[in-house]
C-alpha cells in the first residue's frame, strides 16, 4: 500500500511539474543543447531523409540556420517527422520547438491554433497531376474523376471549393500519409493527384514512371508555406522571423556561405549590421552578435538554399525570386 | 484476530488504522480525494494552457460549414454541410463497417468453428489453418494486404471486369444495379411483411400445439409459398396490369468513372473483408470451445433416443454451447467495432478519419473532438454489450 501511495504521489507530482514547465523557448533550447524541428515524413526538396538517414531540403535548411543562430551549431537539430494531421498538436504541446514542414499560412491556423507563422519560406499554389493517357489538358475537364490527396491539409478544402465553383463533381480519397497518397495514385485508385505544385514535382520523382504523368496548368490556390512557432513567446517568434529574413537579406546583399568571412570587412553598413560587425542587434532577440553570420555560413543565403534543394526538382525560382529580380520575396530592412 | 472473532470474546480496542473497517473507509476516501484532485488539476491545467496559447474551446465549431468532401455518404452531405453533419456521415460509415463486419465475422466464425470439429480430415485441417493464419497476423497488415491485393490486381474503369454488363468490378470499386422501387412496389412489400408476421404467429401456435399434443404440422411448404411465391405472383400480376413495380439503375461508364447503381468502395470492401476474416478466426475458437464444453454424454443420450446428428447439433448441442459462446463473442464484437478505426490507414471515411482526422485538423479543436470520439466509441461498445447481455440472458439455461 505504501508503495502504491508513493507511486501515486510521484505520478501526480510528475504531471504537475510537466504542466508547469512553461519557460521561454530560447532558454529551453539552450538548456537542451538541441533544436527540435518538426519536418515532413519525406518530401524531396523540402524535408527528406537521404540514404544515410540525414535530412535535407529547404525546410531542413531553415532549421539548420535557426540552430546555427541559436546554438552556434547547425548540426544540433533533432528532426521530428510529423504527419499533416499531428503537426499542429506537436508544436502546441512542445514536442517540437519550430514547425518547418511545408505548412500553409492561413488565418485560422495563425489565430486559433496557438501557433504563429514567422514568415514565408516558399510561395506555392495547389495544382493537379494526371496520367498523360487520361487525355485531360485542363483542370476544368476533371469532372467525375477520383482525386487522391492528403488529409488534414488545405488542399482538401481547396479542391472541394474548386470543383464546386466550377460545377464539377469529384470523389476525394484522402489518405493520412503522403506516401500512401502517392502509392494509391500510382496503383490507379485515382485519376488525379492534387497537392501543392512543389509537392507534385517532388512526389512525381517517386512514381514508377514519372514521364507518364503531367501537371495541369491551373493553380487553384495560394499556398504560402512557412515556419511556425508557438504563440505567446514573442522573443522566439522574433528569432524565427529574423533568421528567415536574414537569409533573404543575405541574398539581396550578395552574402553567401563562401564569402561570409570576407564580407565581415565589407564597407556596406547594412552588411556590417547583418553580420554583427556594427551595433548590438543580436541582443535585441536574446542572441549574440554573430547569429546571422553563423546561419548564413551554415546553409548559405536563400538563393543557395533554393538552388541546392528545389531547383533539382525542376522548379524555377518564379515568384520565389527576390522582389528586384521579378519575384515577390521582400524582407524588411535590417536596421 | 480471526480466532477471537469466532469465539465471540470481545477483541481489544485497536488503533483506527489497524481496524479493517476504518482502514478500508480511510483508503477509499484518500483514493477518491486523489482521483478528484488529479482530475480537477488536469481540467484546470488544460484550460489554463489553452487560454494562454489562445486556443479556443467550445462546441460552436460544429455548426460551421465543413468545406471538404467525403467519398462515401449514406445521408445527404455536401462540402457546404456543417461539421456536425460530417460527424454523422462518418459515424454512419463506422456503423456500416461494424454491422456488416459483425455479420460476416459471425457467419465465418460459426462455420469455421464447427468445421474444426468435423470428422472430415480435410475440412478440419482447412479450418485449423484458417484460424491459425488469420489469428496470428496483425490486423493492420491484413487490411493493407486486402486493400493492395484488391487495388493492384484489378483493371482501371475503362477495362472493367463485367458480369452480364450489369455488375462491374474495377480498381475504383464494385458496381451493382440499384433497385428503384416504383409507386406500386409497396403492395409487394406489404404482402411480404404480412406473410412473415402470419408465419411467425402460426409457428408459435404450432409450437404450443406440439407441447400439448406432441403432434406437429410441417410448416415449411406453406411458409415458402406465403413468403416467396405469393409476392412473386403479385409482382408478375402488377407488372402485367399496371407496369413494372421495380426498375433497376444499371451502372454505366460516365466519363472517367462509373455512375449510377450501387457503388461499393474498395476501401470499404477491403476493410470489411479484413475485419470479418480476422475476427472470424477468433469467433471460430469461441464456437469450438463452446461446443466442446457441452458434455459428450449429451450427444450420446440424443443418439440413444434416436435423434439424427443434424437435429442433435441444432436442438441439443448449440443451445447449450451458446451459453459459453456469447460472453466471449461479445468481446469479439466490441473488438471489431473498435478495430474498424484502422480504416484511417486506407482512406475509408470513418469516424476517426473524418472527424478525428480532417475535422480536427481544420478546426484545431483537439480536446473537444478527441473527447467526443472517445465518448462515441464508449457508447457504441456499451450498446453492443447491452444487446449481447440481453441475448445472453435469453439463451441462459432455464432451470426448472
Amino acid at each position: 500500500m505504501k508503495t502504491f501511495l508513493k507511486t501515486t504521489v510521484a505520478g501526480a507530482a510528475a504531471i504537475i511539474i510537466a504542466g508547469a514547465a512553461q519557460a521561454a523557448t530560447l532558454d529551453d533550447i539552450k538548456k537542451a543543447g538541441v533544436l527540435k524541428c518538426g519536418v515532413s515524413q519525406g518530401l524531396p526538396g523540402f524535408s527528406n531523409p537521404d540514404d544515410k538517414g540525414s535530412w535535407a531540403g529547404i525546410d531542413v535548411d531553415y532549421c539548420k540556420a535557426l540552430a546555427a543562430a541559436v546554438l552556434g551549431d547547425a548540426g544540433k537539430v533533432k528532426y521530428v517527422p510529423l504527419s499533416a494531421k499531428v503537426r499542429f498538436t506537436a508544436l502546441q504541446s512542445g514536442e517540437v520547438d519550430v514547425l518547418s514542414r511545408n505548412t500553409t499560412w492561413t488565418f485560422t491556423r495563425d489565430t486559433n491554433l496557438g501557433i504563429n507563422f514567422v514568415g514565408i519560406l516558399y510561395y506555392d499554389g495547389q495544382g493537379f497531376m494526371v496520367r498523360k493517357k487520361l487525355g485531360v489538358k485542363s483542370a476544368k475537364g476533371l469532372s467525375g474523376t477520383a482525386v487522391c490527396t492528403n488529409t488534414g491539409t488545405t488542399t482538401e478544402l481547396n479542391v472541394a471549393d474548386y470543383f464546386k465553383a466550377n460545377g464539377m463533381k469529384s470523389k476525394l480519397v484522402a489518405f493520412e500519409h503522403a506516401n500512401e497518397v502517392v502509392a494509391a495514385y500510382d496503383s490507379g485508385r485515382c485519376d488525379v493527384y492534387t497537392t501543392d505544385r512543389s509537392g507534385l514535382a517532388a512526389q512525381r520523382t517517386k512514381l514508377k514512371d514519372p514521364n507518364e504523368h503531367m501537371v495541369l496548368p491551373e493553380i487553384i490556390s495560394k499556398e504560402p508555406l512557412g515556419p511556425a512557432v508557438r504563440q505567446g513567446d514573442d522573443q522566439f517568434g522574433n528569432i524565427g522571423r529574423w533568421v528567415l529574413n536574414a537569409l533573404i537579406i543575405a541574398e539581396e546583399l550578395g552574402v553567401t556561405s563562401k564569402n561570409v568571412d570576407q564580407m565581415m570587412s565589407s564597407k556596406s553598413a547594412e552588411i556590417q549590421r547583418l553580420l554583427g560587425v556594427k551595433g548590438k542587434y543580436g541582443s535585441y532577440i536574446g542572441l549574440d552578435a554573430g547569429w546571422a553570420a553563423r546561419a548564413i555560413k551554415a546553409v548559405g543565403n536563400y538563393g543557395e538554399m533554393y538552388d541546392r534543394n528545389v531547383t533539382p526538382l525542376g522548379l524555377a525560382r518564379g515568384v520565389n525570386n527576390l522582389w528586384n529580380k521579378g519575384g515577390i520575396l521582400y524582407a524588411p530592412p535590417f536596421r | 484476530m480471526a480466532e477471537a472473532a469466532v469465539t465471540g470474546s470481545k477483541p481489544d480496542r485497536v488503533a483506527i488504522l489497524n481496524d479493517p473497517r476504518w482502514r478500508s473507509i480511510i483508503f477509499q476516501v484518500v483514493a477518491l480525494v486523489l482521483v478528484i484532485t488529479i482530475g480537477w488539476y488536469l481540467v484546470t491545467n488544460t484550460q489554463a494552457n489553452m487560454e494562454k496559447r489562445n486556443i479556443g474551446f467550445g462546441l460552436d465549431f460544429l455548426s460551421i460549414p465543413a468545406g471538404f468532401d467525403i467519398i462515401q455518404t449514406l445521408i445527404p452531405y455536401t462540402s457546404s454541410s456543417s461539421y456536425s453533419q460530417a460527424f454523422f456521415v462518418s459515424l454512419i460509415n463506422t456503423l456500416l463497417v461494424a454491422i456488416v463486419g459483425i455479420f460476416f465475422a459471425t457467419i465465418l466464425g460459426f462455420i469455421a468453428g464447427v468445421a474444426r470439429l468435423s470428422s472430415n480430415w480435410l475440412i478440419k485441417n482447412l479450418a485449423a489453418v484458417y484460424v491459425e493464419v488469420f489469428r496470428n497476423v496483425p490486423l493492420l497488415l491484413q487490411i493493407f494486404f486486402w486493400y493492395h491485393a484488391v487495388l493492384k490486381t484489378l483493371p482501371g474503369p475503362r477495362q472493367s471486369l463485367s458480369m452480364l454488363e450489369i455488375f462491374f468490378l474495377n480498381n475504383r470499386g464494385v458496381y451493382l444495379p440499384g433497385p428503384q422501387p416504383q409507386g406500386s412496389f409497396w403492395i409487394i412489400c406489404a404482402l411480404l411483411v404480412g406473410a412473415v408476421i402470419t408465419m411467425v404467429v402460426w409457428k408459435k401456435r404450432e409450437d404450443r400445439r406440439q407441447e400439448l399434443t406432441g403432434e406437429r404440422r410441417d410448416l415449411f411448404g406453406i411458409g415458402l409459398g406465403l413468403i416467396l411465391v405469393l409476392p412473386m405472383v403479385a409482382f408478375v400480376v402488377i407488372w402485367q396490369v399496371a407496369g413494372t413495380p421495380l426498375t433497376w439503375d444499371i451502372p454505366t461508364l460516365r466519363g472517367f468513372n462509373f455512375g449510377g447503381g450501387i457503388e461499393i468502395l474498395p476501401e470499404l470492401l477491403s476493410l470489411v473483408i479484413a475485419l470479418s476474416v480476422y475476427t472470424g478466426a477468433f469467433i471460430a475458437e469461441n464456437v469450438r470451445s463452446g461446443i466442446q464444453a457441452v458434455s459428450r454424454g449429451q450427444t450420446e443420450a440424443a443418439f440413444a433416443l434416436g435423434i439424427r446428428p443434424g437435429p442433435t447439433m441444432r436442438l441439443i448441442i448449440i443451445p447449450q454451447a451458446l451459453r459459453v459462446i456469447i460472453p466471449p463473442l461479445t468481446s469479439q464484437y466490441l473488438n471489431l467495432t473498435k478495430n474498424s478505426s484502422l480504416a484511417v490507414a486506407i482512406a475509408y471515411p470513418d469516424l476517426v478519419a473524418v472527424f478525428m482526422g480532417t475535422t480536427l485538423n481544420q478546426t484545431g479543436r483537439a480536446v473537444e473532438i478527441v473527447g467526443i470520439t472517445m465518448g462515441i466509441y464508449l457508447l457504441l461498445s456499451l450498446l453492443t454489450s447491452v444487446i449481447m447481455n440481453w441475448y445472453n440472458a435469453r439463451v441462459a439455461l432455464v432451470e426448472r
